[in-house]
């Protein structure tokens, strides 16, 4: 467990570690004090309140690195905020269409759309922040801020979180399996490496890990046997004359040791890991016999092997501009099923207090529905407020940061850019995010922009750390 | 270890060719060692100024080099010269000419002549220049075709380098039509210092990030009239000498930039907002607010500029100063200009520039070689900066035909050039070559912007013109990101998920079990020596020795041989225990799957990911 020493020591650091302790400790007895009935659901960021620094920050509190690994579960596409995890009972049809009931969960105060009733038995686990913004409503600029907290247009190509991890992590992580892995498919240019190259790219698995045999790409191979496996690879040494030849140099010793590093992966214990018919089929049920389900298991499997960063690509869009509600009805039921039961069994395996979870997509919805054609019932990008969910990892669960109005249409209380929550997610798994990212050209280029650059910032989540 | 070396005295103890040297007949090379298959008989002798000028330091290093092979070099120079592989034909065939003393001459002059020369310089220049449509130096697809097509024809038709380094450094026009002037858009720092840093690394083989501040905004100056105004067509762009600044806006450092998307207003502070001030700048003092920001461009435009010489000039207001900056670089004595070019052909047919790396020239990073760049720069510049010949001075040189093996101590061999670095394919040479030999094709494409950009599917990678259309394949395997022109944006080191996807992949697979070509090829009907020689003609480009032919006899699924039948039937009389079945050997058969696997094996081989 190490503390932050960068953030530790630099008071004037502009994402809001300046929160005095005290004020803090009001707002969460504020919040055990039930001030969130259901009535006063729309005002519960009001209490929450927003991270106002404090100039003097004497008493800046120490974030301790409880995370261990991260689970990231992104929404391409951008999920409607208002259906799911910030409804709007009161909003009326034209903005809640379909799906016009909010449930209650097992914490008092917090709702939920009507499709998410098994992740309201687990809302103790997790924190929603209904007050999500940057105001960028394009699908690529949005994702590309999501995922590096820059601005798009720096002319720099800033790498991923993943990536950022994968560079920070590599070092101390011994593992089978590449430090930065994506279940099943990569998301496109913005959530790679960046300028850090092609060693920090994420291992994508491919294959389907709700198939009867999850085929990751490069490690299971339909129809070759292991028998046919050891055959071949024999085979190879045995055929590799200018390998032989040149063993003696450093080129190819490096070469071998990758190649060494791969066949753990095809014939040692790294294989393993992927191999999800190791678990108990009743568990498996419980996940979802989909594929989004089975991502999740795959996932806890690998944070259990030490993987620092997983990204689940929801295996399908969420970028409903038309057949909104029948895509809301199909996908979300396994969304819930799927969260819900990977916190449960996180905590299950005592893997929830060093496993992040945060799961958004890279926008909302907009919350007014687009009644007319050829839209007939579509929601439009919204980068003006939506809602992300974090969990574990020294997120505490159970809570609400910041609320968006009363027709989830802009922020009401307490913002929260980019920045904050990967500020949050990288403080808790104690990287430096002032810390200077290698650029080939020896750029000066670090891990989060400062408000001297423009970059907006709320404070760091500090209310549920 | 002990192991490795067993391994080796195995090889080169045992190792007799089955084909191969028999042609040669120069002076034999007296060794200590036994040669190998990657290794010619014939000693190196010393004709060529090139060879001469590197041979001066092998004698004190104690190094004695060694050519390489016929076999070796028919792929080194397919590969390096048209970064593609030869057929199997054209490998047998130049491996069994008998005129040894002209073919690889020949060979090279044919090579520079092909297609695939071309497309293939055009992708290294590509680098270089950064043809890339989106991302992060924004051209436009339409652009980055327009100077790609450029790049390509230039090469087609041999232009003088000093003749294409000033239509790079002068040209005016549209970004769609006039494809040079795309130079001055592939920057992601479009500012007249930013365009100088540019211009010194892909002109001069240097970098201005150490340069004293004076010198950099010397140099800016002839870089600080440059316009661009977009035109009513879609990005389109007219880049053009600009020097009373109409196309730029006041406040705004990036020549043009205005002209193209205005920048957002800087977001006024709401009242409501709750996100912490901004600290306020740490040492820099706060400009009075009275003073209106807002000069006009063209009085805060520099009137004299510094050549990176130290020369002082005054800019006239006749002469778009970027000429004056060209007819400084490209006199015959700049020091930079021809030394920068060979020194990265060089770096580019070597994998190591003399200069190392070749775009961070500067005194304090010397040449292994000063002699050889000289010599190098005075052949340029004599033969009226034909590149064509350079590279032929280069590739007929014995020092661009030793062998790769190293038989002496590493470092300054390499330095010195005293064996042919090894290094990993580039990207697309490898997913080429892979498509090549399977008969397959991969699909290349651009998802920015829409509509998307699809190329047809014969296309090899090596001919794509811009770097934003792209596959997995290729971004896994380290192509150049083409953000900054530098010569190590391009990663050739192997890593773990590239053996994976070259081992494993469910895509190399299917390449190879769903291939007509091999099927053709391993055609059961055919003699076995013949499939033997076509598969490693196809994939290694040479015959196989007489080790691997046994190996390969090896491999399969192991029958119990079937006892000889009785010639004739025991006489009678004859005691029965004459008939006693003598051990036979199991006899090997080779499924398909078993050619395939040793297919594969030579695919995963060293030789084959490997330029040597």
């Amino acid at each position: 467990m190490s503390t932050q020493p960068g953030l530790n020591t630099a008071p004037e650091h502009p994402y809001g570690m300046n929160l005095s302790l005290g004020h803090i400790m009001n707002r969460r007895e504020s919040m055990r004090l039930g001030l969130f009935g259901t009535a006063g659901l729309l005002c519960a960021g009001n209490v929450v309140g927003s991270a106002t620094p404090v100039a003097n920050a004497g008493t800046t509190p120490a974030i301790k690195a409880k995370a261990k690994s991260v689970i990231q579960i992104f929404l391409w596409g951008g999920m409607s905020h208002i259906d799911t995890w910030d409804p709007k009972p009161d909003a009326g049809y034209d903005y809640m269409g379909d799906f016009r009931k909010a449930i209650p969960t097992n914490v008092d105060g917090i709702q939920l759309g009507e499709l998410f009733p098994n992740m309201a038995k687990q809302a103790d686990k997790f924190s929603l922040i209904r007050s999500m913004t940057h105001r960028n409503n394009g699908h690529e600029t949005a994702a590309y801020l999501m995922q590096t907290a820059h601005a798009p247009g720096e002319r720099l190509a800033y790498p991923s979180v993943g990536a950022v991890f994968s560079h920070f992590k590599s070092p101390g992580y011994k593992g089978l399996i590449p430090p930065y892995v994506v279940l099943t498919q990569p998301q496109g240019r913005f959530s790679e490496e960046g300028f850090l190259g092609p060693r920090m790219k994420p291992f994508a698995t491919g294959g389907d890990p709700n198939a009867a045999r999850f085929e990751v790409e490069g490690v299971i191979s339909r129809g070759i046997t292991d028998a046919r496996q050891l055959a071949r690879r024999d085979l190879l040494k045995k055929m590799d004359t200018m390998g032989a030849a040149m063993a003696a140099s450093p080129q190819i010793a490096a070469s071998e040791e990758a190649k060494k590093q791969a066949y753990e992966l095809i014939l040692g214990q790294g294989r393993d890991v992927f191999d999800l018919s190791k678990e108990k089929p009743e568990l498996r049920d419980r996940y979802g016999r989909h594929t989004f389900g089975q991502d999740c298991l795959a996932a806890r499997r690998m944070v259990e092997a030490g993987v620092p960063y997983v990204v689940i690509n929801y295996p399908g869009g969420w970028d409903t501009h038309s057949n909104h509600f029948s895509t809301m009805r199909r996908q979300c039921p396994q969304l819930d099923q799927g969260i819900a039961m990977l916190l449960q069994d996180l905590h299950d395996h005592g893997l929830l207090e060093s496993t992040i979870v945060w799961c958004c997509g890279e926008f909302g919805r907009g919350p007014k529905v687009d009644w007319q054609p050829p839209w007939n019932g579509g929601r439009n990008h919204y980068g003006n407020v939506f809602t992300s969910l974090v969990a574990g990892g020294g997120f505490r669960g159970g809570h609400i940061v910041g609320s968006s109005d009363k027709r989830a249409e802009e922020v009401q209380d307490r913002p929260v850019y980019p920045v904050d929550l990967l500020g949050s997610i990288y403080a808790l798994s104690g990287i430096d995010t002032k810390a200077r990212l290698p650029h080939p050209m020896g750029t000066e280029a670090y891990v989060l922009p400062s408000a001297a650059e423009g970059a907006k910032s709320g404070g760091l989540l500090t209310e549920i750390m | 270890m002990s192991r490795t070396l067993h391994h080796l005295c195995l090889i080169w103890g045992v190792l007799t060719l089955t084909h191969g040297l028999q042609g040669e007949q120069k002076p034999r090379v007296s060794l200590d060692v036994e040669l190998n298959v990657f290794e010619s008989a014939v000693a190196p002798a010393p004709v060529e100024p090139i060879d001469k000028l590197v041979a001066a330091n092998f004698a004190t290093l104690g190094i004695r080099p060694i050519l390489c092979s016929d076999a070796v070099f028919v792929r080194r120079v397919y590969l390096d010269v048209i970064g593609t592989l030869p057929t199997v034909e054209e490998a047998r065939n130049f491996i069994n000419d008998p005129d040894v003393a002209n073919k690889r001459r020949l060979l090279i002059d044919r090579l520079l002549e092909r297609d695939e020369f071309a497309d293939f310089w055009a992708m290294r220049w590509g680098d270089a220049l950064r043809i890339k449509a989106e991302f992060p130096v924004n051209l436009w697809p339409n652009a980055a075709q327009a100077y790609h097509r450029w790049v390509r024809a230039s090469i087609t038709s041999n232009k003088p380098y000093d003749q294409f380094a000033r239509e790079l450094l002068t040209s005016s026009g549209s970004n769609f039509r006039v494809g040079p002037v795309n130079f001055y858009r592939a920057i992601q720092n479009r500012t007249p210092k930013g365009i100088a840093g540019a211009v010194a690394v892909t002109l001069m083989g240097t970098r201005t990030d150490s340069w004293p501040k004076v010198k950099l905004e010397g140099m800016a100056a002839f870089f600080s009239q440059i316009g661009y105004k977009p035109t009513n067509e879609w990005k389109e762009e007219h880049v053009f000498w600009d020097p009373l600044g109409t196309s730029t806006t006041a406040g705004n450092t990036a020549p043009g930039r205005a002209a193209i998307s205005p920048p957002p207003p800087p977001p006024a502070p709401k009242p409501d907002d709750k996100s912490p001030p901004a600290p306020p700048p740490a040492a820099t003092p706060t400009p009075p607010p009275a003073v209106a920001p807002a000069p006009t461009p063209a009085l805060v435009r520099p009137r004299s500029a510094i050549f990176p010489d130290g020369r002082k000039i005054e800019l006239s207001s006749d002469r778009d100063p970027r000429e004056v900056f060209a007819e400084w670089l490209l006199a015959p004595k700049n020091p930079w200009f021809a030394r920068s070019l060979v020194n990265r052909y060089w770096a580019w047919i070597f994998g190591r520039g003399i200069i190392h790396e070749p775009d961070d020239i500067r005194p304090d990073n010397p040449p292994s070689n000063p002699a050889l760049l000289a010599y190098l720069e005075r052949e340029l510049v004599v033969s009226h900066y034909d590149m064509k010949h350079l590279i032929k001075v280069i590739l007929n040189s014995q020092v661009y035909q030793f062998s790769s093996t190293p038989r002496f101590k590493m470092p300054k061999a390499e330095a010195n050039f005293a064996s042919y670095p090894l290094r990993r394919m580039d990207a697309e040479v490898l997913i080429d070559a892979l498509n090549r030999i399977t008969g397959s094709t991969d699909l290349y494409t651009s998802a920015i912007p829409e509509p998307f950009t699809y190329i047809p599917e014969d296309q090899p990678a090596i001919a794509l013109p811009d770097g934003s259309i792209t596959s997995p394949f290729l971004a896994l395997f380290g192509r150049s990101a083409r953000a900054t022109g530098l010569f190590r944006e391009r990663d050739n080191k192997t890593l773990p998920a590239q053996w994976l996807h070259l081992l494993n992949s469910s895509s190399i697979q299917r390449k190879m079990e769903q291939s007509a070509k091999l099927k053709s090829l391993l055609d059961p009907s055919r003699k076995e020596s013949e499939i033997i020689d076509d598969l490693y003609l196809t994939i290694l480009s040479r015959f196989p020795t007489s080790d691997e032919v046994k190996i390969i006899g090896t491999y399969g699924l192991a029958k119990p041989g079937k006892p000889a039948p009785p010639a004739k039937p025991a006489a009678p009389g004859q005691p029965a225990a004459a008939n006693k079945p003598v051990p036979v050997p199991p006899i090997i058969v080779k499924r398909r799957e078993d050619w395939l696997d040793l297919a594969w094996s030579l695919i995963n081989s060293t030789e084959f990911i490997y330029l040597h």
